[in-house]
């Protein structure tokens, strides 16, 4: 407790590196799977693709992935947001896709015989009523990337990770702590606030 | 050229790499056996009791979100390093999915079957065991396999506490930027894992009765 009380602004960059690098990745994720959730929803065979190719980067270890990318993009942050990215795709692929054919067929005919185009269908029909799944996705994507964000420091991204890293090879059990536990924290935080939102958006849909 | 080298490093080391590979399923294995036989019985008796259940269900809940790599990192201050904490913290960490995919599994078996069961003059102890989980067991099992690919890709992050496995490997490989070595630990850690998935995917559809399987 002592040693947060004198590092607290090491903390707080550490948390803000954390934060910054989750939401760059969330927004690749976010604008990927949005464009490949919207044709998987029309096309079968798509759909499969997306999601067979995305749910096997998924079971991918984290640290093995970051480990692969070395090679190839070498250390540093852009190797954690691919990484991260990789990682929430097959979330939000799959909520954006059946989010949107959840659609109820009747509503798409109704707004047809209105004379709306298919891209107005599109914006004001599906993607408003399938937002709540997507917000669903959107929420396990995030916790997901801010997991996986913690072993990135390892591949010196930055973020909470290095504090828990440096705690492990100093044998300094308050770095160790103070890391985990923010990241724990942020975690759960990140959760509750997307699940009300999900709740919100449930219930005026409703 | 690198898949070469890679290649070759097990070669001149096979006895070093089938050692970490040996202790990297033992890891997996144990955990998810020791928290299967945890969070089985845990599930099934929380689906009697809302009020404990509703706590359990929040705390899994909040279990779910916590980052691999704090939970580990949490566990080394109080019990140190080696082979037991890393047990523990993956335990841990195998622990939320199958608890809460049993509950609710052993929730939704409906209640007409069980009462057909209990009009047979079966025991609740029968009940659960030839009516209740064998209903359950693919939804349980669908808990087992999320638990199983986390617990095995979980065990390649307990390099950094001592816990050996394809993840000494990796790290050695990152501290002394051998890339040759990195990839001695990262592509058996991502077969492994795929592997898990797709044992545990066909244990699940064994599992299912042929009338509901999708497709």
């Amino acid at each position: 407790m002592t040693w947060l009380l004198r590092n607290w602004d090491q903390v707080l960059v550490a948390l803000w590196e954390h934060i910054v690098i989750s939401v760059m990745s969330l927004s690749i994720a976010f604008a990927i799977s949005i464009v490949v959730g919207i044709v998987a929803a029309r096309n079968e065979r798509v759909f499969r693709w997306s999601l067979g190719v995305s749910g096997l980067l998924y079971t991918v270890p984290t640290l093995a992935f970051l480990a692969l990318l070395i090679p190839v993009v070498g250390l540093g942050r852009t190797n954690a947001i691919i990484c991260m990215v990789a990682f929430s795709l097959m979330i939000m692929i799959r909520n954006v896709a059946t989010g949107l054919r959840e659609v109820p067929a009747d509503v798409v005919e109704a707004a047809k015989g209105m004379g709306m185009s298919e891209g107005e269908i599109l914006r004001r029909i599906e993607l408003p009523l399938a937002l709540p799944v997507i917000v669903a996705g959107l929420r396990i994507a995030t916790v997901t990337v801010i997991s996986v964000a913690v072993v990135a420091a390892y591949v010196n991204a930055g973020g909470l990770g290095t504090l828990i890293f440096n705690g492990i090879s100093n044998d300094h059990a308050p770095k160790i702590w103070t890391g985990a536990l923010t990241a724990c924290a942020l975690a759960v935080v990140a959760d509750i606030g997307l699940s009300h939102l999900e709740h919100w958006l449930r219930r005026r849909a409703a | 050229m690198l898949l070469v080298e890679a290649w070759q490093f097990i070669l001149a080391h096979p006895e070093r790499f089938l050692a970490a590979l040996g202790t990297h399923i033992a890891l997996s294995a144990s955990a998810l056996a020791i928290a299967i036989s945890i969070a089985v019985p845990i599930g099934v008796l929380l689906s009697g009791a809302q009020r404990a259940a509703q706590i359990a269900i929040a705390g899994a809940n909040i279990g779910r979100t916590l980052p691999s790599l704090a939970v580990l990192a949490l566990v080394m201050p109080v019990l140190g390093t080696g082979f037991v904490p890393s047990l523990f913290a993956l335990t841990l960490l195998a622990l939320p999915p199958i608890l809460i995919n049993t509950y609710t599994a052993i929730r939704q078996v409906d209640p007409d079957i069980v009462d057909a069961a209990r009009g047979m003059g079966m025991t609740a102890l029968e009940i659960v065991r030839k009516v209740k989980l064998p209903i359950a067991l693919p939804v349980i099992s669908a808990g087992v396999r999320t638990a199983a690919v986390q617990v095995v890709s979980g065990a390649v992050l307990a390099a950094y506490i001592g816990g050996g496995g394809l993840g000494d490997f990796i790290t050695a490989g990152i501290a002394m930027m051998a890339l040759p070595q990195l990839l001695v630990g990262a592509i058996p850690a991502t077969l492994l894992s795929l592997g898990t998935d797709a044992l545990f995917a066909s244990v699940q559809r064994a599992l299912t009765p042929a009338g509901l399987r999708a497709r």
